[in-house]
């Protein structure tokens, strides 16, 4: 993401990057960024926890007055947990990715269907890469 | 107890040459990154989400998990119950149950109507991350998103990977 950031930011566009990944951050280094210390997965908030996401999301959106330095990352106030104890567990299990596959792979059943029956090239919110 | 933040790079590289798999490399930027300064306030801006969390609305074709780098435009008005996630490295279990936590639709829809932001564009851009080649997301992925923010002539972009 932190590519995307930078080549919308020199096209004139100011970007904020979001992330729960700290180190992954800092090497990307993108324009403006701010940091949720969160489990991976949770980037904006934790589920039907509307009033936390828009409290997460003000803290995020605040960096675009308080960032005034290219490469700053601004620390947002929240904690997945009161312990820390998650981050021991975190990426030490293996490799929980999927395999690789080069067919959509449809949440659901019904979703895969729906495309099936449809006419991809009618579809105009199907916008895909060259 | 509080801990510093998690370690990804070393844990994550540790971890995949212990089952022998090729290393996933973090772009490692070392120069300063390009700035565009804000020219009004966020309650006058409109803004531009792009996640890459894997998000599809249904009725559009999933992300496969092989090296996928297109992506797909989410109309603003989008109903939440029509949004899915595909993608092959992140746990999916909250994402599915609510997609705000990685594509925060509501969040925005509601800041836009208390008069945070000024407006949210007419489309929101997904992807599924993790792509491994940095030239494709250089060369194609990068410019198409770019070109997609300024052609719904957003003033602020809100990036959100996972």
């Amino acid at each position: 993401m932190g590519l995307i950031a930078r080549h919308a930011e020199a096209a004139g566009i100011p970007t904020l990057c979001m992330g729960s990944a700290l180190d992954i951050l800092q090497a990307v280094y993108p324009p403006r960024a701010a940091f949720l210390d969160y489990l991976l997965g949770h980037t904006t908030g934790k589920p039907s926890e509307p009033e936390l996401q828009r409290a997460i999301l003000l803290e995020a959106l605040e960096a675009f007055s308080s960032l005034s330095q290219p490469g700053q990352i601004k620390h947002l106030p929240f904690r997945w947990a009161e312990d820390d104890g998650w981050k021991d567990g975190v990426m030490n299990d293996g490799d929980t990715r999927t395999p690789r596959r080069d067919t959509p792979q449809y949440q659901t059943e019904a979703d895969r269907i729906l495309v099936e029956q449809n006419d991809p090239e009618a579809c105009e919110v199907c916008e895909t890469a060259a | 107890m509080q801990k510093p933040p998690v370690d990804y790079i070393k844990r994550i590289t540790a971890n995949y040459a212990a089952l022998g798999y090729k290393t996933y490399q973090w772009v490692h930027n070392e120069d300063t990154p390009p700035w565009t300064p804000l020219t009004k306030p966020l309650s006058e801006c409109r803004l531009g989400l792009i996640a890459s969390g894997g998000i599809y609305v249904t009725g559009q074709v999933a992300f496969h998990t092989k090296d996928d780098f297109s992506f797909r435009a989410i109309p603003k008005d989008v109903a939440t119950s029509d949004l899915r996630t595909a993608h092959f490295a992140y746990d999916q279990t909250d994402a599915r149950r609510d997609p705000n936590v990685v594509f925060p639709i509501d969040t925005l829809r509601r800041l836009e109507a208390e008069g945070v932001i000024g407006e949210l564009a007419e489309h929101a851009f997904t992807f599924m991350g993790g792509i491994y080649s940095t030239r494709k997301v250089r060369e194609s992925l990068a410019p198409q998103l770019t070109e997609q923010l300024k052609a719904e002539r957003v003033d602020v972009a809100l990036l959100v990977p996972v």
